[in-house]
């Protein structure tokens, strides 16, 4: 259960269980999107998990030491998400001053996760959730190496599938969405990995 | 500028250029919450309203935004008509509320509203984008109704909870969980593709 106070469940569950992809449909738009080829969804994977984290800790900060001492709570949409773009402009800045190599590497990745609504959604859900700030690093971290994962098996697989003889109009984008199902029906199966 | 009022605005956004089938924007919120059809129309209006809102808004203020801020100011404007909806939900449906969850607040990082705001409301004037604003969200409602609609009778055998296959019918129940979310948009769109016939892919 999400509520328990112990960090392994917390990851595993934002891991396997609650898959942000493929259980709870956030981020699809870059899911569907740059799947196309393993190398651009490595690197996707890798700075959602890094933004993710980040990202969630300063919203975190934010709702627990400003908005709900002040009372402001009805704020939260409009904070975080100029929370979460401000900083990753600021990010991009820095690594693009201090980490040359690993700005190239992120290339556009890093500016397109700003509307990739699974950074904003585990922000939220840490907040309902009501985890203290440890147990909101390890969910962050569980959904966004969830998202790592899934996002390079299902590149991998589209890959593939782009050689194989489908139908026309299956072609390109609904092969992908039939894709999905099979694996979120995989991923539905980690239910009964421990006690909900 | 174009006319003052032009109904094909109003129109495209149902067909021609729906946002969920053709331009592939905003998928969330259409599968999370289309396993019943209550909570899809819930989402439906939300969406209806903050995109006609914030395109109404974003139309009227377009002179006096400077261009290199436009964005931060778009995206403030739109998650006001969020919060606007999300407390006027939790008021008077707060089961509904409840069911929408966190896809709610998540209605200010749909891309259908941004890319509207951006590509039409920045340009056009108030009346045609508040059309536009309409017929888009006319369209999405469309399509996550005819998603929760496919979903609700043959996973749970009813439809706005009211049961119509009979007692006998065993629900296949996997489609109101989530891979028959990724099924049924799958296949709709392999259909869409088959009427255009052979259309490019788009994304």
């Amino acid at each position: 259960m999400l509520n328990e106070s112990n960090l392994f469940f917390i990851f595993l569950s934002a891991f396997l269980i609650n898959n942000i992809l493929l259980i709870r449909f956030l981020g699809l738009c870059s899911f569907i999107g740059i799947s196309t080829n393993i190398k651009s969804s490595i690197g996707m994977g890798i700075a959602v998990i890094f933004v993710t984290v980040m990202a969630c800790s300063i919203s975190w900060a934010v709702y627990n030491l400003l908005l709900v001492p002040f009372h402001l709570e009805y704020l939260r949409t409009t904070t975080f998400i100029l929370t979460i773009a401000s900083f990753v402009q600021f990010e991009e800045m820095i690594i693009r001053k201090k980490l040359p190599t690993l700005y190239r590497a992120f290339g556009i990745y890093l500016p397109l996760i700003t509307t990739n609504c699974a950074i904003l959604a585990s922000a939220f859900l840490g907040i309902d959730y009501k985890f203290s700030f440890i147990q909101n690093v390890f969910f962050s971290l569980g959904i966004s190496v969830g998202y790592c994962f899934v996002i390079i098996v299902f590149a991998a697989i589209r890959e593939e599938i782009e050689i194989a003889p489908i139908s026309e109009s299956f072609k390109g984008v609904p092969i992908a969405f039939i894709i999905a199902a099979l694996m979120s029906l995989a991923f539905l199966g980690f239910k009964g990995l421990f006690k909900l | 500028m174009k006319k003052l009022i032009d109904f094909k605005v109003f129109l495209k956004g149902i067909w021609k250029e729906n946002p969920i089938l053709f331009i592939m924007l905003g998928l969330c919120p259409v599968l999370a919450v289309s396993s019943s059809v209550k909570d899809a129309l819930g989402m439906g209006i939300a969406v209806i309203f903050v995109l006609t809102g914030s395109n109404f808004v974003i139309s009227s203020i377009k002179k006096i935004v400077p261009s290199y801020v436009r964005i931060p100011v778009y995206i403030v404007v739109i998650a006001t008509f969020v919060t606007i909806t999300d407390y006027t939900l939790a008021a008077f449906s707060p089961q509904i509320h409840r069911n929408l969850g966190v896809y709610l607040p998540l209605i200010v990082v749909n891309c259908i509203i941004l890319g509207r705001a951006e590509g039409f409301a920045s340009k056009n004037n108030i009346l045609n984008s508040i059309l536009d604003g309409l017929g888009m969200g006319i369209g999405f409602s469309l399509i996550i109704f005819v998603i929760a609609s496919i979903r609700e009778i043959i996973g749970n055998g009813t439809f706005l909870s009211r049961s119509i296959l009979g007692v006998s019918y065993n629900p296949f129940l996997i489609m109101i969980m989530p891979p028959g979310a990724f099924l049924v948009i799958g296949l709709l769109i392999a259909l869409k593709q088959r009427i255009e016939k052979g259309g490019k892919e788009k994304c």
